[in-house]
C-alpha cells in the first residue's frame, strides 16, 4: 500500500564514489516525480585534448582519464592504435596485457568492495571506522589491494598511469625473480579470498531485482578482458567496429551525462553484465565462490554487483597463477616494438572494471590524431542506474528517509561509478 | 594535539588521492597519526574544519575558485596533490583552443550554458605552501612531505634534473636504446626517481620545468632524434601548457 507522502532527497557530492555526484530523488504526495544521478564533475575535453596529437601520445593522455582504471584506458587506446595501424601484437604481449588486466581488475574491485561498499554493510563511514571492529578485516583487506597494486607495477612499471605499457610491446619486463615472489604471494592469497567469501556469506545484500540487458564483450573460449566482440543478453551480437550500434548515445537533458540505451530504455556493463554474459567461461574455483554467495544466472539485482566483482577476482587471482607459470616455464624475452606506420581508423575495446569501453580514433597521413571517441562503462550504465532508482523507489517508499537514503547510495555505489571517466566530455552543471 | 588533515579534490582523475590510498602497508600509520576530517573518495566527512589541506586537481571552473578559496582561508597549510594541482598537467592541453572552440566542438549549441575557464595550476589562484608534483604522485613523496609536516621539517623539493637521478639509478639513457623514445628528462625538475626511464620509457615531463631549462638544446635533440619541431614543442607542453615558462617555447 503506497504512502501518500512527500518526499525529497539530495545527496549532494555522495561519498565513496570516484568523482563528483549528487542523487536527486523527488516525491510529491506518493508519486515519483524525479529520480536522477546528477554528474556534477568538471569537464575535460578529452576527445578535444587529443585532436593534432601524434598518434603515440594518445595513451598517455587517455589513461589520465582515470586514476582507478588508468590501465584499462591505456588498454583500449592501444588496441585502438593498433587496429588503425594494422599491428597484430605478439602472443607474449597478449599474454602480459591480460596479466595486467587481472592486477587492475582485482585492485579496483578489492578496493570497491571493501573500502567503498563494504562500510555500509557494516554500518560505518568509511573503512578506517572499522578498524577498531574488525582490524583482521582492514587489514586483509590493505594485503589483497597491495598485492593487486604489486603484480600490476610489476607489470606496468605503475598502475596509475601505467609506463611500460606500449604500442606492440612492452617498454620493460618482469624478472624470473619477480615473478616466482609475485606467484607465491599470489597463491597464499587463495586463504584470503577464503575469508572474504566467508564474510561476503555474512552480509546482507538488499533484495531488488529489476530486468535490463546486460552488454559485455565475448569470446568463445575464455572469459574476455581486452578482446573480442560485443554480446547482450537479449540475444545480439555485433563485431567491435559495430560499437556505436550498441551505445547510441543521445544527450538527456537533467543530466549534462549524455546516456546510452540498445534493445531496452538502458542496459547494464560491469561484473554483473560479464557474470551474466560469460559465466559459463568462469574458472571452476570462481564458480564454485559464486555458487556459495547465490550468484546464479541471469542474476538482476544490480546490489550483486558486488559479489560478481569477488567472484571475478578469483577467476583473476586464479588466471594468474596460470600465467605466471607459463611466463616462467618459457621465459620471457625482450621484443622489438617497431611500427610501420599507416593512417586510418582504428577501434578498441576493453573489459574495464566498471564495464566494456570503446576507444576510436582516426589518424591522418602525417601520423596526427584528427577525430577521437571515448565511451566510458559510468556513461553506459547511468541511465540504468536511474530506472533502476525509480523502480525502487516505490517498493522502499514506506520506509524512513534515512533508510531510502542509504538504500539508493548502496545501490549506486554497487555499480562502482568512476565518475572522473563519465565526465570525460560529458557534462556539467548548467550555470542558469 | 593532532593536526586535522583534509583531502579535496577539483578537475583530476582522482589518482593522486588513489596512491595515497595505495599506501597499503602504511595507511593505517598515517590515519593513526593525524585526524583525517574529509577525504571524499573513501570515507563519509567527519569535520569541516582543518589544518592542513591536501588539494587536487586543476581549476577549471569558476566555481571552483571559490571552493579553494575557501579552503586556502580554512588551512594553515596548502598542500599541491599532483600534477593537475601543481602545473595544470593534461587539463591544460585545451587552453590552447579557445575555451568557446572547446565547448562547441563537445556539446555543441548547448555550449553556452557550461561553467568552464582556461585550466590552472591551484597556485594561479591560491597561495600554495608545498608540491607534490608527479602525475600521479608517488607514493614515496607522499610520505616523505607528509613526515616533513609532521616534523615540522623543511620538505625536498629539489630543482635539478630527471636526468641525474637517472644516472644515479644507473638507468640506460633511452636515447641510447633505439625504442622510439623522446624523453624530456633534461628540461624536468627530479624528484621521482627516474620512475619512467627506469623502465625503459622516455620521460613525459609531468613534473614540470627546472629553472632555467634549455628548452632550445632539448627541441634540439628531439629533432635530432627525428621528432618534428612541432610535435616535439606540444609534447614539452603536453604536461605543463599552464606554465607561464612554457609560454616562451615556439
Amino acid at each position: 500500500m503506497a504512502t501518500k507522502r512527500d518526499l525529497n532527497i539530495n545527496v549532494h557530492h555522495m561519498t565513496r564514489v570516484e568523482g563528483h555526484g549528487n542523487i536527486v530523488v523527488d516525491v510529491k504526495n506518493g508519486e515519483l516525480k524525479k529520480a536522477e544521478l546528477e554528474i556534477v564533475e568538471s569537464p575535460r575535453f578529452f576527445e578535444s585534448l587529443l585532436r593534432g596529437r601524434p598518434w603515440d601520445e594518445a595513451p598517455y593522455i587517455t589513461s589520465r582519464i582515470c586514476g582507478i582504471c588508468a590501465v584499462g584506458h591505456a588498454q583500449a587506446s592501444i588496441n585502438a592504435l593498433e587496429d588503425a595501424l594494422g599491428v597484430t601484437p605478439s602472443e607474449q604481449t597478449v599474454k602480459l596485457r591480460k596479466l595486467l588486466f587481472n592486477a587492475e581488475t582485482m585492485q579496483s574491485h578489492w578496493l570497491h568492495v571493501f573500502f567503498l561498499a563494504a562500510p555500509d554493510f557494516f554500518g560505518a563511514g568509511s573503512a578506517l571506522e572499522l578498524v577498531g571492529d574488525k582490524p583482521e578485516v582492514v587489514r586483509m583487506a590493505l594485503r589483497l589491494k597491495k598485492l593487486a597494486n604489486d603484480l600490476g607495477d610489476m607489470i606496468a612499471g605503475r598502475k596509475v598511469h601505467p609506463i611500460a605499457m606500449k604500442v606492440n610491446g612492452f617498454s620493460s619486463l618482469p624478472s624470473p625473480a619477480e615473478l616466482e615472489d609475485m606467484r607465491r604471494r599470489l597463491v597464499e592469497a587463495r586463504e584470503d579470498m577464503v575469508a572474504t567469501v566467508d564474510l561476503l556469506k555474512s552480509v546482507d545484500i538488499p533484495d531488488f531485482s529489476r530486468e535490463t540487458e546486460y552488454v559485455a564483450l565475448r569470446l568463445e573460449d575464455e572469459y574476455a578482458w581486452i578482446d573480442g566482440g560485443i554480446r547482450t543478453s537479449d540475444g545480439f551480437d555485433y563485431d567491435l567496429k559495430d560499437y556505436r550500434r550498441v551505445t547510441n548515445e543521445r544527450a538527456v537533458p537533467h543530466s549534462t551525462a549524455k546516456h546510452t540505451a540498445h534493445n531496452r530504455e538502458s542496459y547494464m556493463v560491469g561484473a554483473l553484465a560479464r557474470y551474466n554474459v560469460n559465466h559459463a567461461l568462469l574458472r571452476p574455483e570462481a564458480e564454485a565462490v559464486a555458487s556459495a554467495l547465490g550468484l546464479e544466472p541471469m542474476c538482476t539485482n544490480p546490489y550483486m554487483n558486488s559479489v560478481a566483482q569477488v567472484v571475478e577476482t578469483v577467476h583473476c587471482l586464479e588466471n594468474s597463477v596460470d600465467l605466471i607459470d607459463e611466463f616462467l616455464g618459457e621465459g620471457l624475452e625482450h621484443e622489438p616494438r617497431d611500427v610501420e606506420f599507416r593512417p586510418g581508423r582504428g577501434v578498441g575495446a576493453a573489459e574495464v572494471p566498471r564495464g566494456v569501453l570503446f576507444h576510436e580514433y582516426e589518424i591522418d597521413e602525417t601520423g596526427h590524431i584528427t577525430e577521437a571517441n571515448c565511451i566510458i562503462p559510468t556513461g553506459q550504465n547511468l541511465a540504468n542506474i536511474e530506472a533502476d532508482m525509480r523502480a525502487l523507489v516505490p517498493e522502499i517508499i514506506d520506509r524512513d528517509k534515512g533508510e531510502i537514503t542509504l538504500l539508493l547510495e548502496m545501490l549506486v555505489r554497487a555499480y562502482d561509478p568512476c565518475i572522473s571517466c563519465s565526465t570525460h566530455l560529458l557534462d556539467v552543471e548548467f550555470v542558469d | 594535539m593532532k593536526p586535522k588533515v583534509g583531502f579535496f579534490s577539483f578537475t583530476s582523475c582522482e589518482g593522486c588521492q588513489l596512491q595515497v590510498l595505495n599506501l597499503e602497508e602504511q595507511l593505517l600509520d598515517i590515519a593513526g597519526a593525524v585526524d583525517l576530517v574529509t577525504f571524499r573518495e573513501a570515507m563519509d566527512p567527519i569535520d569541516r574544519d582543518y589544518d592542513i589541506a591536501f588539494v587536487e586537481g586543476s581549476i577549471s571552473r569558476e566555481s571552483e575558485k571559490v571552493v579553494l578559496e575557501e579552503i586556502r582561508s580554512k588551512a594553515d597549510v596548502v598542500v599541491a596533490l599532483g600534477a593537475c594541482a601543481a602545473s595544470g598537467c593534461v587539463n591544460a592541453i585545451k587552453n590552447h583552443f579557445t575555451s568557446e572552440e572547446n565547448l562547441r566542438e563537445v556539446y555543441g549549441e548547448s555550449a553556452r550554458y557550461y561553467d568552464t575557464i582556461d585550466a590552472r595550476p591551484i597556485d594561479a589562484v591560491v597561495a600554495v605552501d608545498y608540491y607534490l608534483r608527479t602525475c600521479p604522485i608517488t607514493r614515496e613523496e607522499f610520505l616523505r612531505l607528509f613526515t616533513s609536516l609532521l616534523l615540522a621539517r623543511r620538505p625536498y623539493d629539489p630543482n635539478f634534473a630527471v636526468c641525474v637521478e637517472c644516472r644515479l639509478a644507473e638507468n640506460i639513457c633511452v636515447y641510447d636504446t633505439d625504442e622510439g623514445e623522446f624523453c624530456m628528462g633534461p628540461v624536468t625538475r627530479a624528484g621521482c626517481g627516474a620512475l619512467c626511464p627506469g623502465f625503459g620509457s622516455a620521460c613525459i615531463g609531468c613534473r614540470g620545468f627546472i629553472e632555467q631549462a634549455n628548452f632550445e638544446s632539448m627541441l634540439q635533440v628531439m629533432e635530432d632524434y627525428g621528432m618534428p619541431r612541432e610535435d616535439a614543442v606540444n609534447r614539452l607542453k603536453m604536461f605543463n601548457a599552464a606554465l607561464p615558462e612554457a609560454e616562451g617555447v615556439k
